[in-house]
């Protein structure tokens, strides 16, 4: 028995160099895994990182070959999924939503040979990065059109959890709105899922009853552009263009961009120089854009947008600098003074404009 | 809050009701006939996809509705080949068969994800619709959600006041004594499941046609679950189901605008409260056990095979 388990044991040894052998001839073509959380539909968070992804491919050409798995659930599932990808060859694999942290981070443990780089996390090792967008960049200066644009002062936010992630971009968005038009005020409606079409046109409806001329939203379905266009108010969308949806409605988007990004790292996983960072890239990086910004914008407030996007991308001007009060007017930001990214991170605080009270 | 926004909140009520009120209306037919279909769910989202690409080729609405419902219906008959035929488990069988429908709509619905319909337009009745208050409360919905209207009367009328209704309705009793008498217990329940997966499937294609103009895979979101509960929270009476689908709608928007308007309640509760609240509501109403009884078809859910008998 002995030498048989014996002989069955040299031979999985056997069979596991042979296979190493295999894949390091094999690894002369970079595998890059994605993970991602939704479908990659049209218009959300997802699709976005598919075209990071489908950036990625055309940069690198055959240098690469990619493969995604969409609608992974966040939790054991997903860690099942990563590791996965990381057993049949992938050394480099991309997680792309907040719940895989800590899969990733156990996956990268198993495989101290791949990389790993997820989205939207906060711990970083030896062989995972972290990346994510500054997004409320975008928030600010789409906040600045809303501000130019609105004749009734209210806008309606279309918000889906309590997050620091989500209020960072209705307090930017606000800013950026006030910096303009200091008698704005922020609606914000939670719905409490980041995808029910229903209830986000239900919560759009709501806030247009109530007078808001324009509604944005940080949740994943085009349903808030769409009840923009159907009633008649402005729209600001979020992760992509979705002009099509509303062509009247939509003033601009806030965009995702991440194949500069995708097409960086795997680069430098070939050059071996690639090395675990926290990345928060922004205007000045090209991850966050502007759409198309809509012909009834004015020209002077076009040209006020452009001078603020260039001054944020030359990091002359931060978003959140002070003055900055919160809701009960207690000063949260000295004039003069600006949030560092510690401060962003952990933002639990509505600024003055914004309505109602974030539900804890 | 003011007279205008409360009457803007009953008219948003109506339209996020009336996916209800398709489907339910449909599951309380099936269930009277003593069928369980737990698949209203995946009905209604392969419902909502053809109808959709229906509507997105031909830009005809009462296409769309037709496909939708045979889209529908065609699910039922999968459920009716397995439970009736096959007498496979009803509830398991149901569950299959949401699971089934969201990924076949997903499937289907794979080319349709960047397309935007202009939605239909809102019925505007000369007069009618221009009387001040009752004109929007009344006349200023678009046709599908008359046609659900429609349909909470002709199910009424023909449970309650037909003969076949009332043949129905004994076969959701006691399917050995109406076999006995005579009747086609498997035929008839099997048009009680196409009727019921036509409705979920019609249901779907309002949300998919006229109340989200789009198609994203899972829109339904949930609303085919809350159906089913509407129809047992109802106890299987047609008018308490449009009244908590109805119910169901105002509470979800009415507290989308108590959070418009910025009032501090955790907007979790809040979310919670549509369940809630419906289901206390018809809990109260339906408390009577004697009429639960009466009503609750006492055969739902038992597979019958008359030769078995």
């Amino acid at each position: 028995m002995i030498t048989k388990k014996g002989i069955f044991s040299i031979a999985i040894l056997a069979a596991c160099v042979l296979g190493l052998a295999l894949s390091a001839t094999a690894a002369e073509k970079l595998k890059i895994g994605f993970v991602y959380v939704s479908p990659i539909g049209d218009a959300g968070w997802t699709y976005q990182h598919n075209l990071g992804r489908l950036a990625l491919e055309k940069n690198l050409g055959d240098k690469v070959e990619t493969k995604y798995v969409e609608k992974v659930p966040e939790g054991p599932e997903a860690e099942r999924v990563i590791r996965n990808l990381a057993n049949s060859g992938y050394d480099l694999i991309f997680t792309t939503s907040f719940g895989y942290m800590n899969p990733t981070l156990k996956v990268a443990r198993m495989f101290p040979k791949k990389y790993f780089e997820h989205c939207t996390g906060y711990k970083t090792a030896k062989n995972v990065g972290t990346y994510m967008c500054r997004y409320y960049q975008g928030r600010y200066l789409a906040g600045i059109i809303a501000g130019k644009m609105t004749k009734s002062n209210i806008m309606g936010y279309v918000a889906a959890f309590p997050i620091p992630e989500v209020i960072r971009g209705i307090n930017a968005f606000t800013l950026g709105a006030r910096s303009v038009n200091p008698d704005v005020k922020v609606k914000v409606i939670w719905v409490n899922s980041w995808f029910d079409p229903g209830k986000e046109r239900e919560a759009a409806e709501a806030m247009i009853a109530q007078g808001a001329d324009v509604i944005t939203h940080h949740t994943d379905s085009t349903a808030p552009v769409l009840t923009a266009e159907e009633k008649g108010v402005y729209a600001i969308a979020y992760h992509s263009d979705m002009s099509k949806y509303g062509p009247k409605a939509q003033l601009t988007a806030v965009t995702h961009n991440y194949g500069k990004f995708y097409t960086k790292v795997a680069q430098s996983v070939l050059d071996h120089t690639w090395k675990p960072e926290a990345v928060w890239s922004g205007i000045k990086e090209g991850s966050i854009k502007l759409a198309p910004i809509n012909p009834v914008v004015p020209k002077d407030v076009v040209a006020l947008v452009e001078k603020t996007t260039k001054e944020i991308a030359e990091g002359t001007f931060k978003p959140f600098h002070g003055p900055i009060k919160d809701q009960s007017g207690k000063l949260i930001v000295a004039a003069g003074k600006a949030l560092t990214d510690k401060d962003l991170l952990a933002m639990n605080y509505y600024v003055e404009g914004v309505q109602g009270s974030i539900p804890k | 809050m003011d007279f205008a926004i409360f009457l803007k909140i009953l008219v948003a009520a109506v339209a996020a009701g009336t996916p209800f009120v398709y489907a339910a209306l449909g599951e309380l037919v099936t269930e009277k006939s003593g069928v369980l279909n737990l698949g209203v769910e995946g009905m209604m989202l392969v419902g909502a996809i053809t109808g959709f690409i229906a509507m997105a080729k031909t830009g005809s609405l009462l296409l769309a509705v037709a496909c939708g419902m045979a889209a529908g219906a065609l699910m039922a008959a999968i459920f009716g080949v397995l439970t009736l035929t096959l007498m496979a488990n009803q509830v398991a069988s149901g569950l299959a068969l949401t699971i089934f429908g969201v990924g076949l709509s997903a499937f289907l619905g794979l080319n349709y994800t960047s397309i935007a319909l202009p939605g239909i337009a809102k019925l505007h009745i000369p007069l009618l619709s221009d009387i001040p208050v009752l004109g929007k409360l009344l006349f200023s919905y678009d046709i599908l959600v008359y046609g659900s209207l429609a349909l909470f009367f002709l199910v009424s009328w023909f449970l309650y006041k037909t003969r076949a209704g009332l043949i129905l309705r004994g076969i959701g009793e006691a399917p050995k004594s109406a076999h006995a008498l005579g009747y086609n217990v498997i035929g008839i329940r099997y048009l009680a499941v196409l009727f019921g997966g036509a409705m979920a499937g019609l249901g779907g294609v309002y949300l998919s046609v006229a109340y989200t103009p789009v198609w994203v895979q899972g829109m339904v979101a949930g609303r085919g679950w809350v159906s089913l509960a509407l129809v047992v929270f109802a106890t299987w009476r047609p008018l308490r189901v449009l009244f908590g689908a109805y119910l169901f709608g105002a509470i979800t928007i009415a507290q989308f605008h108590i959070q418009g308007l910025g009032i501090d309640i955790p907007s979790q509760l809040l979310s919670m409260l549509p369940y809630l609240a419906t289901i206390i509501v018809l809990v109260i109403i339906s408390r009577d056990l004697t009429a639960i009884r009466l009503n609750s078809p006492a055969s739902l859910g038992i597979t019958y095979h008359p030769e078995n008998q």
